[in-house]
């Protein structure tokens, strides 16, 4: 799970609890470090409690128990403007009767910095996400990709060293998302800033993160780079949670080291690689990748399984075809294939048998 | 991408209005090339070939027409209830058509009076006086005129008033010595005899055998009396007279439903005959009754004749006509429309030098006005401060919670405002609740209480009392739609509490206070009740002025000069208001 609180970590939650009411916990022990100039994500479905975690952290709550750190110092019952943080909300909360050099010069001003640095540091700021012409606009005169790269430009000008945000790119289109995307990790890495970013999608998560926290149900799921928590599921909400998945239940035959075997309930046998269940005869749901499902019989290893699959729906989806079989009684068993052109095309209704490396197909909790 | 903005490639935002005239100039510079492409030349045309315009105005027609059928109702309330009375109220602060309509003569011939020469008016003008009022006191209107012309100089309305009853003395001079010649000069029909047609004259002799036949048979007899008609030649003979008596005539049969066959002419025509007998010659005249006509001529030509002196009259009646005062106050208010209310409502008033402000004693509306202003602003700062925590409170509060706070705020409205206010008289007075516990404690001595009502403190209280949700409503609805995160992102860009507030909330809750002041400004401007019950003396408005105006006093035209002066005021401010604050930051509501 989520690793402990280390020496050198810039920002540390050690046991942290938060309650509203009393009587349930949102957030049930929540244990993480980061490094400085890490940009780590808080993923998770709404009400998983990534985002009253960013707020403990900025301090607009408080924690009902433990310890939040920044940079080696507690700061539970520091104030949040003598924080430090920069931080940038979900609607952008741009001062509306402000101007947007206003608005920059604002946490300026209260941190009494001079009028000539001021200027220079607005404009500075405003060059950085190339907003340089639009100092004397409101921000209702702004389009919505305008007004996040000013409320970015907010949060960076009196240079923080961390900086939260709270699905920033929310409100904007799919393409402009993308962009802005690329524009804030870039921006990150270039000023070496320490990031806790917190989004519910998971793309956005996986191409925007050095490590991303997995949140379900107050707690810390799986804290991974990307590729990990893609490829190595640590449980099956995660599994399911990131990216597409396959699934299918059965109960643990043989566990022979590092694979086992699972005879499903339809009465199939698989390999896979057993990751959190330890005993025979323990349930498990087994999870698969649709692109890592093969059905090219040369291509299969020697002696691994097969199951028996009908070709459901074809969807010619131009990159990639989607394919969906019936396995094991299970209707919504999907494989994707590249765009190849020697590629096969299945035909609804044909048979065939598929199969898959160990290592691809894990044995998870029952969920 | 484009370079146009200078924003680099990464601009892939929505186009700015900034675009659009970048893309028009270009447009427009392209080498050489006319301005104007092909859809340039005259209206855009629709497919049928009409113009656009006009098909689109035709398409919205019945959109229009249905949305006017659904306001005319309420339209048509608030033209009658509203807009209607306010025109009227604007109209009768100037007009002044009483005096030109009841004295039409006595205006015209002081016209060419000059008031400033210290003379008496001539004998024309007094009588034009004589006819004038002679004829308002016969209609009965004498009496309206002498109570408008009061208001402006003291007395004149029991001068009307006499004057109406006086006036008869001068004809009964005429009527007696003609009667003692003649008994037929006091009676209805040789006077009809005398004035009217042969044939309308036949018809009444007619009419009254038929009733008297009709009475000895003891039948139902129903005829009305046959209509009178003036001879066409006794005007050449008696001008005057014939002129006055087709007035008798007409009155007689409008106003009394009565006859000028059964009724005896007014004392004015028989002075009018006298003068028609001076100044004429009746030696030719051979109609009807010429023999009393002649004989009457010899008397009046007789040096025993008796004649009456207007002037000497009127001052006999009331020696206030002797006044220069009355004169120039009725040649002042001649004409139809007047600044003279106006100049009252600002404390001055007409004189023969033009307007001047009167004796310091006398004024009063001024220091009105200013108090009305005065304690206005105090009550609408008062409001505010009192407003802004609770407003502050009430949108931060859960749901729920601020819904419960809500009805409590609510709670006086459902409470007669005659209730709230007497609790208040209650509450304030020097043997009231507060007194009585200031006393208890040893705050104040029982012989020292404090004087908290009737008075301006007593208004100021009471009224930021009743007038304090108009300004929480306003507050709470502009603050419940200021997102907490306004403030959070004040913090975390490291403002304190009161920064966060004073250059991020406050600003944007602005609008709520200004929709607020406006409300309570502009209700508490013409509040009446509230001053009337606990404002004693010092502490009324000038609304109660103007409803003393109405209802007491009944001089409406000076009310309502009041409630324009307060009218303009209050659009002044709004003006004022709106180039200040800007009457697009006030807001009701989300």
């Amino acid at each position: 799970m989520a690793d402990g609180a280390s020496g050198d970590a810039f920002v540390a939650f050690e046991r942290v609890q938060k309650s509203y009411d009393g009587e349930t916990l949102v957030v049930k022990d929540l244990n993480l470090s980061m490094p400085k100039g890490e940009f780590l994500t808080m993923l998770g479905p709404s009400g998983s409690g990534k985002t009253t975690c960013l707020m403990m952290l900025a301090g607009f709550e408080t924690a009902t128990h433990g310890e939040i750190m920044l940079d080696g110092v507690s700061i539970n019952n520091i104030p949040p403007h003598k924080r430090g943080i920069g931080m940038v909300f979900q609607n952008y909360a741009l001062f509306p009767h402000m101007t947007v050099a206003e608005n920059l010069s604002f946490p300026l001003e209260v941190r009494k910095i001079g009028k000539a640095d001021r200027e220079k540091k607005v404009k500075h700021a405003l060059d950085m996400v190339q907003m340089g012409a639009f100092g004397g606009r409101r921000p209702a005169q702004l389009s919505g990709g305008q007004q996040q790269r000013i409320a970015l430009a907010r949060a960076l000008v009196f240079e923080p060293e961390l900086v939260l945000m709270d699905e920033p790119l929310g409100a904007l289109d799919k393409q402009l998302r993308e962009h802005m995307q690329f524009e804030i990790t870039n921006l990150a890495h270039q000023l070496g800033i320490t990031v806790v970013y917190v989004t519910h999608d998971q793309t956005e998560a996986l191409t925007m993160s050095d490590r991303v926290a997995v949140f379900n149900d107050g707690r810390i799921q799986q804290l991974a780079p990307p590729d990990e928590l893609y490829e190595k599921p640590q449980n099956s909400f995660v599994a399911q949670f990131i990216g597409e998945n396959n699934t299918l239940e059965g109960v643990v035959q043989e566990i022979k080291g590092d694979t086992c075997v699972v005879k499903l309930d339809s009465g199939e046998v698989l390999d896979a690689t057993p990751v959190n269940v330890s005993e025979v005869g323990e349930r498990t749901r087994v999870s698969i990748r649709p692109e890592r499902v093969e059905f090219n019989k040369e291509r299969l290893k020697e002696g691994v399984h097969t199951l028996k699959a009908e070709v459901v729906e074809f969807i010619y989806m131009g990159d990639i075809f989607r394919t969906r079989l019936r396995v094991a009684g299970n209707d919504d068993f999907v494989i994707k294939t590249r765009n190849a052109p020697d590629q096969v095309r299945l035909e609804p209704g044909s048979q065939i048998e598929i199969g898959w490396l160990p290592e691809d197909c894990r044995a998870l909790d029952a969920g | 991408m484009s370079t146009l903005k200078g924003s680099g490639p990464q601009t892939s935002d929505a186009p700015t209005p900034e675009d659009a005239f970048h893309e028009a100039a270009a447009l427009d510079a392209r080498e050489g090339e006319p301005p104007h492409g092909s859809g340039n030349d005259g209206p855009v045309l629709a497919a049928d070939g009409t113009p656009l315009k006009r098909s689109l105005a035709r398409a919205l027609r019945a959109q229009k027409m249905r949305a006017l059928a659904l306001i005319a109702p309420l339209l048509i309330f608030v033209l009658l209830t509203f807009i209607a009375p306010i025109a009227d109220m604007l109209f009768r602060s100037v007009e002044n058509q009483i005096v030109r309509d009841t004295l039409p003569r006595t205006v015209e011939a002081l016209a060419d009076w000059d008031d400033t020469s210290g003379e008496l008016p001539d004998n024309a003008v007094f009588d034009a006086a004589y006819t004038d009022i002679f004829l308002a006191a016969e209609y009965k209107i004498h009496t309206r005129l002498g109570s408008r012309l009061n208001y402006e100089l003291t007395g004149v309305s029991s001068l009307f008033r006499k004057s109406g009853r006086g006036l008869d003395d001068i004809g009964e001079v005429y009527l007696d010595q003609l009667e003692d010649l003649d008994e037929n000069w006091d009676e209805a029909l040789p006077w009809a005899e005398l004035m009217g047609t042969a044939d309308s004259v036949a018809a009444y002799k007619a009419w009254v055998e038929a009733e008297d036949k009709a009475r000895e048979n003891d039948e139902d007899f129903n005829d009305p009396i046959p209509a009178f008609e003036m001879r066409d030649g006794i005007a050449d003979v008696l001008p005057r007279t014939a002129e006055m008596y087709s007035r008798f005539a007409e009155f007689v049969r409008v106003e009394d439903e009565d006859s000028p066959f059964e009724e005896e002419p007014w004392t004015i025509v028989l002075t009018r005959l006298y003068e028609d007998l001076r100044d004429g010659d009746v030696s030719s005249y051979d109609g009807p009754r010429a023999e009393m006509l002649k004989a009457a001529d010899e008397l009046v030509d007789s040096p025993d004749f008796q004649t009456a002196d207007l002037k000497s009259t009127f001052e006999e009646i009331d020696e206030d006509w002797m006044d220069l005062a009355v004169w120039r106050t009725i040649k002042t208010y001649s004409p139809a429309y007047t600044s003279g209310y106006f100049l009252n409502a600002v404390d001055m008033q007409k004189t023969p030098d033009g307007p001047a402000l009167r004796d310091e004693d006398e004024r009063i509306y001024g220091l009105l006005f200013k108090r009305t202003m005065f304690m206005s602003l105090v009550i609408t700062f008062s409001c505010i401060a009192l407003a802004y925590p609770v407003a502050y409170l009430l949108s931060t509060l859960p749901m729920r919670t601020a819904n419960l706070l809500m009805i409590l705020v609510l709670l006086p409205f459902w409470t007669s405002l005659l209730v709230r206010t007497s609790a208040w008289k209650v509450m304030l007075q020097q043997q009231g609740v507060i007194n009585d516990v200031l006393v208890w404690l040893g705050l104040v001595d029982d012989a020292a209480r404090l004087v908290m009502i009737n008075n301006q403190l007593g208004t100021i209280i009471a009224m930021t009392h009743i007038l304090l949700p108009f300004m929480i409503l306003p507050m709470y609805s502009v603050m419940s739609t200021i997102p907490p995160t306004y403030v959070r992102a004040a913090k975390s860009l490291g403002a304190t509490n009161w920064t966060a507030f004073w250059r991020v909330y406050f600003p944007q809750s602005v609008p709520g206070i200004g929709a607020g002041s406006i409300l309570v400004f502009i209700l508490s401007i013409g509040y009446y009740i509230t001053p009337e019950i606990v404002g004693g003396t010092t502490g009324t408005f000038i609304s109660n002025r103007i409803a003393y105006h109405i209802s007491s006093s009944l001089n409406w035209g000076l009310a309502a000069a009041l409630g324009t002066i307060l009218l303009a005021v209050v659009l002044i401010l709004y003006w004022a208001y709106d180039r200040i604050v800007g009457i697009d930051n006030v807001k009701l509501g989300g």
